[in-house]
C-alpha cells in the first residue's frame, strides 16, 4: 500500500467508524463534547481539554423512535440526530452544544433526550452590525461558563487563543488540501475526498492537521494527470451517504470543490487575531458568508459559487438539497437566476440521508453528465 | 443499418427498431417493467414483427429504470437524454417535454439546437404519475382507457388534492360516498395530475412548444388538463410510450455513425 493510500485509509477508518474513534479518545481520558450542526465555537471546547465531536447524523440511519418527537417534514439529518439521542449512541458525550439557526434545531434544543447536559446558545440573525459581535460574545461567555460548570474546569483566555491557533492551522491545511485534491481527482474520488474532510469532526484537530500535511506532501510528489471526466462543485448541507458520492465516480465526475455545511463552510473563514478570544470567535461569525444559516441580506452565495466554478474550472454546480431544509430551499431561487445569467450549469438533487432514492439519483446524475 | 432501443421502465417495457436512424421498423410495448419478464418479452415482440434478429442490430442502447439489467445492450443512456432525443425526432421544434410515466414524471427543457438544458423529476411520490391515474381508475371502477371520455363529460370538476396518492384516494372515496358525479371526480383527478406535472414543467420553464410523452399522454383528458393548466396548446408524440426507446435507438445509431 502506498503512503497516500495508507494515509487516506486512516481518514476513512475515522469517518467510517466515528463512534469507535471518539471512544478511543475517551479511553485515553479525553472528555467528549458533541457539537450539534451546524456552527459552534469548537475552540472553547478544545481549550477545555475536551474533544469536540461532530453530530452530523449517520449514513442511512434507521429512523423509528424519532418519529414520536419530530414531524415528517423535519429534515433527515435532524431525524437521524434525534434517533441517535434516543438509541443511546450519544450517551458517551459529556456535554452537547446546540446552536439554533433553524426552526427544527430550535425545537430539538428544547427536547433533547440524550443523557449529556445541553448548552444552548443563539447566533445573532442581524450579523453584519457591531452589536452582533457584542451579542455573540456574551453568548460565548455563557457557553464557556456552562462548560466550566458541567466539566468542572477553568477555560482561560490563553487556552482559547491556543485553540484558535490550532483550529486556524487546521482550516488553512484543509483549504490547501481541497486545492490539492482538485488537481488529483484520480486519487481523490468523491468519497475519499469526503472522508478526509469528514474525519476532522472526530479527531483532535492538531492530529488531523498533521496527517493532512503528510497527505498533501505525499500527493504533491505525484505528477498531475489530465482528467477526461467532468468536474463539479457541491453545494448544500452535506453529501451523504457514500453510495450517493459513488454515483459521481461511476459517471466519471470529480468533485473539485465544495460549499457544504459539513465540509468547506467549516474552514472557509479563519478566526481573526486579537486580544479577546471570545470577541475574535464572534467576529468570525460576522466575517463568515455563503451559508443560508448565517443571514446576509446581500446574499453573496450565488456569486461565491460562480467564482468557485471559475477558480476550479468546474463544469457545473450540483446543489445537494437536503429535503425539508427550509434555509437551503429558500436560498435556491435567489442564486438559481444568478447561475443562469453567468452561464453556470447546475442541477439540484433532493437528498434524504435516511432513504436516499439512489436509483433516481443515479438517473439524474447520469442525465446531468450527459448534458454537460 | 438497424439499431435497437429498449426502455425498461418501472411499469412497462418498450422497444424500437430503427433503420438508418430515420425509419421506425417496429415498436413494441409490454405492460410490465423492470424486475419482470417484461424486457425479455418486449424483445421477443419487437422481433416477431420483423424478419430481423438481434444479431442484425448494429448497436443496442438501453434506457429507463432497468437500463443496467439489459444483457444485450451495448450501452446505457439516461431516460432524460433518450426522451429528449425521441420527442425531438417525433415533434421537431419542440422546446419542452413532459413525460408522464408509470411511476415518474419528467420535464425537460431543450435549447434551440435541441440540446437538454435543464430537467426535473418527481421524487418519492406517485402523485402526478400514471400510477396515480391507475389507482383512481380502480377506485372509480372505470377502465383506464375510458378515463379520458369521462373527463370530457364533466361540467363541474371536483377538487382532488395533488400532494399524495393515498390521501387523494381517500378523497375520491369520500366524494363517491357524497354522490358527486363520477365524471366530475374523474375531471378532478385529471386536474390533480396536471397540477403536479405542470409544477415540474414550470421548474424548467414552460417554453412555447410543449410535447407530451409517456403512458399518461395516451389519456386525452390528461393532455387537455395539462394544456389548460399551462394555457398553451400541447402536442403528443406519435408513439408516446415508445419515445424513450426511440431515443435510445437514435443514440445507438449516432454512436455507430461517430
Amino acid at each position: 500500500m502506498s503512503q497516500i493510500d495508507e494515509l487516506i485509509s486512516k481518514f476513512q477508518e475515522v469517518s467510517n467508524h466515528p463512534q469507535k474513534t471518539v471512544l478511543n479518545y475517551k479511553q485515553q481520558g479525553k472528555r467528549l463534547v458533541g457539537m450539534m450542526p451546524y456552527y459552534a465555537p469548537e475552540e472553547i471546547v478544545y481549550a477545555a481539554g475536551c474533544l469536540p465531536v461532530g453530530m452530523f447524523g449517520a449514513q442511512k440511519p434507521q429512523i423509528a423512535a424519532a418519529r414520536t418527537y419530530l414531524p415528517p417534514f423535519a429534515c433527515s439529518l435532524m431525524q437521524a440526530d434525534m434517533e441517535l439521542q434516543l438509541n443511546g449512541t450519544y450517551d458517551c458525550l459529556d456535554a452537547v452544544i446546540f446552536s439554533v439557526p433553524c426552526d427544527t434545531l430550535r425545537c430539538m434544543s428544547q427536547k433533547w433526550h440524550g443523557k449529556a447536559p445541553v448548552i444552548v446558545f443563539t447566533h445573532p440573525q442581524n450579523r453584519k452590525i457591531r452589536p452582533a459581535v457584542d451579542f455573540l460574545k456574551a453568548e460565548y461567555e455563557h457557553v464557556r461558563a456552562e462548560l466550566e460548570r458541567i466539566l468542572g474546569v477553568k477555560i482561560s483566555d490563553l487556552a482559547i487563543q491556543e485553540a484558535i491557533n490550532v483550529y486556524n492551522e487546521n482550516r488553512r491545511a484543509m483549504r490547501e488540501f481541497c486545492d490539492v485534491a482538485a488537481q488529483y481527482p484520480q486519487i481523490f474520488t468523491p468519497v475519499k475526498r469526503h472522508d478526509v474532510i469528514k474525519a476532522r469532526w472526530f479527531m483532535d484537530k492538531a492530529e488531523h492537521t498533521a496527517l493532512i500535511r503528510q497527505l498533501i506532501d505525499a500527493v504533491k510528489k505525484e505528477p498531475v494527470q489530465p482528467w477526461n471526466g467532468k468536474k463539479v462543485v457541491l453545494s448544500g448541507i452535506m453529501a451523504e451517504p457514500d453510495e450517493f458520492l459513488d454515483i459521481f465516480n461511476e459517471f466519471n465526475i470529480a468533485v473539485v470543490a465544495d460549499d457544504l455545511a459539513q465540509e468547506s463552510r467549516q474552514f472557509r473563514t479563519d478566526v481573526p487575531s486579537g486580544i479577546d478570544p471570545l470577541e475574535q470567535l464572534a467576529q468570525q461569525w460576522q466575517d463568515f458568508d455563503g451559508c443560508p444559516l448565517a443571514l446576509n441580506p446581500d446574499k453573496p452565495r450565488g456569486q461565491m459559487l460562480i467564482d468557485m466554478t471559475k477558480k476550479y474550472k468546474a463544469d457545473a454546480v450540483v446543489v445537494c438539497m437536503m429535503r425539508f431544509c427550509d434555509p437551503e430551499e429558500f436560498d435556491y431561487p435567489i442564486y438559481k437566476p444568478e447561475f443562469e445569467e453567468a452561464g453556470v450549469r447546475y442541477t439540484v438533487l433532493d437528498l434524504d440521508i435516511e432513504s436516499p432514492s439512489l436509483e433516481q439519483l443515479r438517473t439524474r446524475i447520469q442525465a446531468f453528465s450527459e448534458i454537460l | 443499418m438497424y439499431t435497437l432501443g429498449i426502455d425498461v421502465g418501472s411499469s412497462s417495457s418498450k422497444a424500437v427498431i430503427l433503420e438508418d436512424g430515420k425509419k421506425i421498423i417496429a415498436q413494441a410495448v409490454v405492460e410490465i417493467g423492470t424486475g419482470s419478464s417484461g424486457p425479455e418479452r418486449v424483445l421477443d415482440e419487437v422481433f416477431e414483427k420483423t424478419n430481423l434478429k438481434i444479431e442484425d442490430m448494429a448497436n443496442i442502447i438501453a434506457t429507463g429504470y432497468g437500463r443496467f439489467n439489459v444483457d444485450c445492450a451495448k450501452g446505457e443512456v439516461s431516460e432524460i437524454t433518450c426522451h429528449a432525443k425521441g420527442a425531438l425526432f417525433e415533434c421537431p421544434g419542440t422546446t419542452t417535454i413532459l413525460d408522464i410515466g408509470g411511476q415518474d414524471v419528467k420535464s425537460i427543457k431543450l435549447n434551440s439546437q435541441g440540446l437538454v438544458m435543464q430537467f426535473a423529476m418527481n421524487d418519492k411520490c406517485a402523485a402526478g404519475t400514471g400510477r396515480f391515474l391507475d389507482v383512481m381508475s380502480k377506485v372509480l371502477e372505470i377502465p383506464m382507457s375510458e378515463m379520458g371520455d369521462w373527463y370530457f363529460k364533466s361540467k363541474h370538476p371536483a377538487a382532488v388534492s395533488s400532494t399524495c396518492t393515498v390521501f387523494a384516494e381517500s378523497e375520491v372515496i369520500s366524494l363517491l360516498s357524497k354522490n358527486i358525479p363520477k365524471e366530475d371526480i374523474v375531471a378532478g383527478v385529471h386536474q390533480s395530475i396536471a397540477a403536479k406535472a405542470c409544477a415540474l414543467v414550470r421548474r424548467v420553464g414552460v417554453g412555447d412548444d410543449l410535447t407530451m410523452t409517456g403512458g399518461g399522454s395516451r389519456d386525452p383528458g390528461v393532455v387537455d388538463a395539462v394544456s389548460k393548466e399551462l394555457g398553451i396548446p400541447v402536442r403528443v408524440a406519435l408513439h408516446p410510450q415508445a419515445v424513450g426507446a426511440l431515443g435510445a435507438a437514435l443514440i445507438a445509431y449516432d454512436k455507430i455513425k461517430k
